[in-house]
């Protein structure tokens, strides 16, 4: 069976639990550092980035009512699955010029990272949270509620570890993402899609679009139901423009860069106080 | 009043109310299906879009029928009826609200005698299965409180039993009783079985004298779709050849998005000509499609993508 035809893999989108092509029908190309081309990666539209938008506007409000306890199972099942497919993500890394031992400490980084927010999921409100000391008689709390649907710039560079970096903290807090990664982390961001899908993780929570920054976040900037974005990733040049962008709709712009603390996962909630008359 | 006769090529119908014969001939439902797949599926883009989408704004009757309707509700409701989007004034309002008719005299307090009219559902809404006196003294009533138009049922019973002459008596009897106002009468194509029986249905009410012919209740699964709007259309069309009348087209039910009226409009622009895209022959009997022409009226406006939770649920 030596002369057997391979099956390659053709790499898509991630939106609402299924696996489309552009809605535009491009794509762009991924080469090795050689020049060899490894896939025609499909190419997000602005329509791909508005189904996302809507596939994660929709599986918001049932993710953010599931106890942080299950949030934090789905995330250790991520981490699992991950494990799986560790192979399959470094080998990607390899393919376009990381180095085999940056490669699989990507990966590695990117598991713990996972088993970290996992963990940090049902501890979220007692850290930020509480019951706060009043001068009056009232029962006065305060707890840590989702922003609602987060935009995730990914850096293109950033491997598995500038994808679930940011993806993580973001649906630990409650919240729906749509992230956007491309250039060379582009391989690795679709098969994502395929770890998030076999993960327990509700369709339309997690969207993964790969394609170009410069096209696709202007629009996420603007999108009104887009209540967050996450510029970790995006690239230098355009972050001016897209803070005024989100200025122009009181759109919250966070730069968490992935780092593993209590400050990213602040950046992905806000905080909800309450007033209860004391007496009962 | 009506004869019902059958030749070679169709069916004939002959009321008082017609000075011609009237003949209703088999549909060829695979051409009919695909045509209006053709039709609804048209790109509209740019200012052809805009204007799409007004017109359709235009065009609505903006309906509540809910066992939980409370006068509160259909008093935001005629708001919304008369600025569709409260970000942009210049947008047009509504052509009609829908109520229950115990919620007429609300909404035309409501909304006075401006630009939006109240059409009430009547005659045993939406099953039709009451007396004739009762569904006329419904029919009377609601116009007594006000309403502008009244959309009544057809019997269904009778239509699928072959009591033709009863289908167009009865609707004859409705056009009597509403006077001035407008009679629109909803055939429930979802309850038809055929699309023959669409057309037949379509030919009787507005042999009768409907102002406008509805698809459907909204009460079932299957309401408005593609084929049965172009079937209607093409009886319309066809009616006013033979006959010289104007008749109206209301599409009600499973038309929630911009998108779907866009492809019905280019449908009846096709099928009855342009005249027919305005708001006196013209309507989407519709709740949630509002809301959806208002966010794309944002979008084309601003750029930018609107945010759904913004506007009213419903």
């Amino acid at each position: 069976m030596t002369d057997r035809l391979e099956v390659r893999k053709t790499y898509k989108l991630f939106i609402g639990g299924a696996f489309p092509r552009s809605e535009s029908g491009r794509t762009f190309p991924v080469t090795a550092p050689d020049g060899t081309l490894l896939a025609h990666v499909a190419r997000a539209s602005r329509k791909d980035v508005r189904d996302a938008v809507r596939a994660a506007r929709g599986a918001q409000e049932s993710w953010a009512g599931r106890t942080p306890y299950n949030r934090g199972q789905i995330l250790y099942r991520i981490a699992e699955v991950l494990e799986g497919r560790a192979s399959q993500l470094t080998a990607e890394l390899e393919a376009v010029g990381v180095p085999a031992a940056d490669a699989r400490a990507d990966v590695a980084a990117a598991i713990d990272g996972a088993v970290y927010w996992a963990g940090f999921a049902d501890k979220l409100d007692m850290l930020v949270g509480g019951v706060n000391p009043v001068s009056g008689s009232f029962l006065n709390l305060s707890n840590a509620v989702p922003m609602g649907v987060c935009a995730l710039a990914c850096p293109d560079d950033g491997g598995v570890r500038g994808v679930l970096g940011s993806v993580c903290p973001a649906i630990m807090a409650g919240n729906s993402v749509v992230a956007v990664a491309g250039g060379p982390a582009a391989l690795v961001t679709s098969t994502l899609g395929e770890v998030v899908a076999t993960s327990d993780v509700p369709a339309g929570v997690v969207n993964l679009l790969t394609g170009d920054h410069a096209q696709l976040l202007p629009w996420l900037a603007d999108h009104d139901d887009v209540d967050q974005i996450d510029l970790s990733g995006a690239p230098e040049a355009l972050v001016g423009d897209l803070r005024a962008r989100t200025a122009e709709n009181l759109k919250r712009a966070s730069l968490t860069r992935g780092a593993e603390d209590l400050r990213t996962a602040l950046a992905f909630c806000e905080i909800r106080t309450v007033w209860h008359p004391a007496r009962i | 009043m009506t004869t019902v006769s059958r030749d070679l090529r169709g069916l004939v119908l002959d009321g008082v109310a017609l000075d011609t014969p009237l003949r209703v001939q088999a549909v060829d439902a695979l051409a009919l299906e695909e045509r209006a797949a053709r039709l609804v599926s048209r790109s509209v883009k740019k200012a052809s879009k805009v204007a799409g989408l007004e017109l359709s704004v235009r065009c609505v009757d903006l309906t509540t029928l809910e066992g939980m309707d409370t006068p509160g509700k259909v008093r935001a409701m005629c708001a919304r009826a008369l600025r569709p989007d409260p970000e942009d004034p210049s947008l047009h309002p509504v052509a009609a609200v829908c109520v229950y008719g115990s919620l007429v005299a609300e909404a035309r307090h409501a909304l006075g005698d401006g630009p939006v009219k109240v059409a009430s559902v009547a005659g045993a809404f939406p099953s039709g299965q009451s007396h004739l006196h009762e569904r006329l003294e419904e029919i009377r009533r609601a116009v007594e409180d006000g309403a502008h138009e009244v959309d009544i049922v057809i019997n269904r019973g009778a239509l699928l039993s072959g009591r033709l002459d009863v289908v167009h008596d009865e609707i004859a009897a409705a056009t009597a009783a509403v006077g001035d106002a407008h009679l629109k009468t909803i055939l429930e194509t979802g309850e038809l079985g055929s699309y023959e029986m669409i057309r037949l249905a379509s030919m009787i009410a507005m042999a009768a004298g409907s102002d406008v012919i509805k698809t459907s209740t909204g009460k079932l699964p299957v309401s408005a779709t593609p084929p049965t709007a172009l079937c209607m259309a093409e009886a319309i069309r066809d009616f006013g050849e033979q006959t010289g009348r104007v008749v109206g087209l209301k599409l009600a039910g499973g038309v929630r998005t911009a998108k779907q009226a866009l492809g019905y409009l280019a449908l009846v622009a096709e099928t009855l000509g342009t005249d027919w895209l305005t708001p006196d022959r013209f309507r989407f009997g519709a709740s949630t499609l509002l809301n959806d022409l208002v966010l794309q009226l944002r979008f084309q406006r601003t750029g930018r993508y609107p945010r759904p939770g913004d506007l009213p649920v419903d």
